[in-house]
């Protein structure tokens, strides 16, 4: 974390980072979200835009954008949330050296974020989930030389990194079920995605690349530990924007993938499940940025769990919290920033009446607290009811999920006075003449954002009609209306809301027990997740040392002997699944000299084999060579006959040359037989003659041959049909042949070189 | 008659196996000899065989008259061939050179680009 300290002191010897990027920074995300704001009617009429490119014509990618009601929300609202991140980020940060730096990364990952949500081709949308998370993974360790920043660094990128995997292998299935990997063409063909025998695999796997983004149990543990990045950083990746990339991708598959069992159960029981456990996180964290971090999770939870049905009340609830959220949650990690970086603590133990120093992040802490604990008349009172509705409309299990919906926000309430009453109250610290007041480049991102909470509570139909309706319209399928108000009247949803209260406050005036309790608890746990993935990165690489010192120890003949055992393997493999052929026993049909070659190959290998001398060797050698010659010339192959002399010839006199200079006739000792090598030798060879007599069981065609026999005369003008296919038809490849040929001279006179002059001398 | 073609390139291989995993480099070579043969053979036999006739047209005809062997492995072969006899020779340099720098053509003791591990040394 930066500190105040730390910052002045840098300040001091480096030249700070030129003041025109704090003012400028700011400006591209406004422009984008004001170009998204005039489009804002449009969008609430129902209208949708598409632009882009044919990116990869063959493969039918292609690099398109798409905005609809769901897309233009979430663009919005990084862009919107971006803008006033940047100016929060460009004071918070101010006289960092590396503020350049941080701003590139922020503006990859705004872009990467922005191309997610818009993309409207499965292809370009993975581009872009994969930029977002090697943004996300510089920001966390944009604190370089801290260690806990870089392992949560790399533990954020392994996670979501592993989840863009196996996303990446649900869209190429999607592609093969529906043909393209159009998003608007997919989203009509949910019927066919259902019905595919691929459904389970692309749901699994959809579902494992979005609960990792979207840290859902059991990847939840990432995302606190993030924490470990700036707060911007937190407030802007880990709470408002990269966070929700995961429920995007539910709530744009939800037409093609929802409706079924299997989707409902496991984002039901997913999303209870990750709230639970982190509500009993929350309430154990003493550091206010991890209490925020859980709480974020919780909200994800709760998302999650919403979007498993296809009640059109639950999925209002989703997109609706959705919003509530970015807004009081972007807020208030920006008012603990502030906190920390004026105090030098983030400890909730330690924190206490600072409502007179930090005034303003104070009233902007109020009010999103309230709006996060959903007191009316702030959206998140809003968000509330309507997530009890949502509950209560839920067909399976609304007395689960209600249950499930008042803990979650019971905690939340916790949670918000924690975070907004605790250090504000109470007697004024020690030492007042070392905090100082905040600088409006910090108060004034999170005054305006809690103020959205209230206005948008008290005006709900500034956002419900314009931004809500048409992504929900967008992820039912059907035109949908919604009305956000206060007041709904007396019944089942408020007084859920009032219960929630009296536990929540509950909660926290018995916060000191409760903790206590639960860690008594927790340091009873034999494990938790964190430390299993720490332990499983160790498997990883003791497998992966133990691999490299079996298969890459570094002897050759080891290698030699894998490459051929996966050869037998393959091979093997290959003749199984041929199915029928037959190895019947025909008498051999050849003629005495035929036999005479025959044996004079199979005579020459075996000695070549069996030599302890090698010059016994090469005489075999030779011997087996003028064997396979005569074989070439009694089946009419003269041309190949000779070339083979030929080289046998020059191959003998190589050896001749360079033989006196190996130590090969001073040994003389007997060759060990190998067994072991003898009986894969036998395994291979025998694998390989098979395979040749189940080729020649084929059916013969050579069309290729039969040309080239044709069109030797009338068009390469030559007799020798051979010869015209070497140096005529495929006379590039000759050329190829004798390039290769004059390269290996070269390297041997190389090799050689000061040999062959000393030998002159 | 392709059958003991067939039997003989079995041979060849399975003693080039052999040879190509023996602790000498020489062997190691003679087993590449035997393998680029039989290579050869195999796709000469895959291409049917076929007794005399080689694959010339006489003069005065536009096309053989009468059957002939498959002149396309024909070509295919004595591109390996020649191929086959390049790499031999250059790795018969490199076994030179490499006795001339390390003294010894035992496979098993060329470890400076992999040196053995300080423990759990363990030869084959």
């Amino acid at each position: 974390m930066e500190s105040a300290g730390d910052t002045e002191s840098r300040n001091g010897d480096r030249k700070t980072p030129g003041k025109w990027i704090s003012l400028l920074a700011p400006i591209p995300p406004a422009l984008i979200a004001l170009s998204l704001l005039y489009h804002l009617p449009d969008i609430s009429a129902g209208r949708e835009f598409s632009f882009g490119f044919t990116w990869v014509s063959e493969l039918d990618v292609s690099f398109r954008f798409y905005i609809d009601g769901l897309s233009f929300l979430f663009a919005l609202l990084i862009s919107g949330i971006g803008f006033f991140i940047t100016i929060y980020a460009a004071e918070y940060l101010r006289g960092n050296p590396l503020l350049r730096r941080f701003f590139l990364y922020l503006y990859l990952f705004m872009i990467g974020m922005l191309g997610l949500v818009l993309a409207s081709d499965l292809i370009t949308l993975f581009v872009f989930w994969e930029v977002t998370t090697v943004a996300s993974y510089l920001l966390i360790g944009f604190n370089h030389a801290s260690a806990v920043a870089r392992r949560s660094a790399l533990q954020a990128l392994l996670v979501t990194a592993l989840g863009g995997l196996c996303l990446l292998t649900a869209f190429l299935l999607l592609g093969e079920i529906s043909g393209s990997y159009d998003l608007q063409a997919l989203l009509t063909k949910g019927e066919q995605v259902r019905a595919s025998s691929l459904y389970i695999p692309v749901l699994l796997l959809v579902l494992i690349g979005a609960f990792s983004k979207s840290a859902q149990l059991p990847f939840h543990f990432w995302l606190p530990n993030a924490m470990a990045a700036p707060t911007p950083v937190s407030a802007y990746l880990h709470s408002a924007t990269m966070v929700k990339a995961g429920i995007y991708l539910l709530a744009r598959l939800h037409p093609v993938l929802a409706h079924t069992e299997y989707w409902e159960w496991i984002l039901t029981c997913t999303g209870i499940a990750t709230a639970a456990v982190a509500a009993i996180a929350a309430l154990r964290q003493t550091d206010l940025k991890l209490a925020l971090a859980y709480t974020t999770v919780i909200a994800l939870g709760t998302i999650t769990m919403f979007l498993g049905s296809d009640a059109s009340a639950a999925v209002a609830a989703a997109i609706t919290f959705l919003l509530v959220h970015s807004f009081y949650k972007a807020a208030l990690f920006m008012v603990v920033g502030i906190i920390d970086r004026q105090t030098g603590t983030r400890d909730l133990t330690k924190l206490h009446g600072l409502a007179k120093l930090l005034p303003l992040a104070f009233i902007a802490a109020l009010a999103s607290a309230l709006s996060m604990a959903g007191f009316p008349p702030f959206l998140g009172f809003i968000g509330k009811e309507l997530k009890y509705e949502g509950a209560l409309a839920v067909a399976s299990e609304p007395a689960l999920v209600g249950t499930a919906a008042i803990f979650a926000n019971a905690v939340t309430v916790t949670v918000a006075g924690m975070v907004a009453i605790k250090p504000f109250f109470g007697p004024p610290p020690v030492d007042i003449s070392c905090i100082q007041r905040a600088p409006p480049g910090l108060w004034i991102s999170p005054l305006v954002l809690s103020a959205f909470g209230l206005t948008f509570g008290l005006a709900p139909d500034l956002i419900g009609g314009g931004l809500v309706e048409p992504a929900l319209t967008s992820i039912l399928g059907l035109p949908e209306t919604i009305d956000l108000k206060l007041w709904h009247g007396i019944n089942v949803p408020l007084l859920m809301s009032i219960f929630t209260f009296v536990f929540g406050v509950f909660m926290y005036l018995k916060l000191k027990q409760l903790r206590s309790w639960l860690n008594w608890d927790f340091t009873h746990a034999p494990t938790n997740a964190d430390v299993l993935w720490d332990k499983s990165l160790e498997y990883l690489k003791s497998f992966a040392a133990l691999q490299t010192r079996i298969l890459q120890n570094g002897i050759m003949r080891r290698y030699l002997t894998v490459i051929f055992v996966t050869l037998s393997l393959a091979l093997s493999y290959a003749l199984l699944h041929t199915g029928q052929f037959s190895l019947e026993f025909v008498w051999p049909n050849l003629n005495l000299k035929e036999w005479a070659a025959v044996l004079l190959t199979v005579g020459g290998t075996f000695t070549a084999g069996a030599a302890s001398r090698p010059l016994v060797a090469i005489c075999a050698l030779g011997a087996l060579g003028v064997g396979i010659t005569l074989i070439y010339l009694f089946f009419g192959a003269p041309d190949v006959a000779i070339t083979q002399i030929l080289v046998e010839t020059l191959y003998l006199v190589l050896i001749a040359a360079i033989l006196p200079r190996l130590p090969v006739f001073s040994r003389s000792k007997k060759v060990r037989f190998r067994p072991r090598d003898a009986v894969l030798g036998g395994i291979v060879g025998l694998l390989i003659t098979v395979s040749i007599l189940v080729v020649l069981q084929t059916p013969f065609e050579s069309p290729v041959s039969e040309f080239y026999k044709e069109a030797a005369v009338p068009e390469a003008h030559g007799r020798n049909i051979v010869n015209v296919i070497l140096v005529d038809f495929r006379a590039l490849d000759t050329f190829g042949e004798i390039i290769v040929v004059f390269t290996a001279a070269i390297a041997a006179v190389t090799l050689l070189g000061h040999q062959l002059r000393r030998g002159k001398q | 008659m392709e059958g003991p073609l067939a039997v003989v390139v079995g041979i060849l291989i399975a003693t080039g196996v052999y040879l190509m995993l023996a602790r000498d480099l020489l062997h190691y070579l003679f087993g590449l000899v035997l393998i680029s043969n039989a290579a050869n053979l195999a796709i000469f036999i895959a291409g049917r065989l076929t007794r005399a006739s080689p694959p010339l047209i006489p003069e005065g005809q536009e096309a053989p008259q009468i059957v002939v062997a498959n002149p396309l492995p024909q070509a295919l072969i004595l591109t390996a061939i020649v191929i086959g006899f390049g790499l031999l020779a250059f790795a018969l340099a490199l076994i030179a050179q490499v006795y001339r720098e390390l003294g010894t053509l035992d496979v098993d003791r060329m470890r400076i680009a992999e040196p053995v591990r300080p423990k759990r040394k363990k030869s084959l």
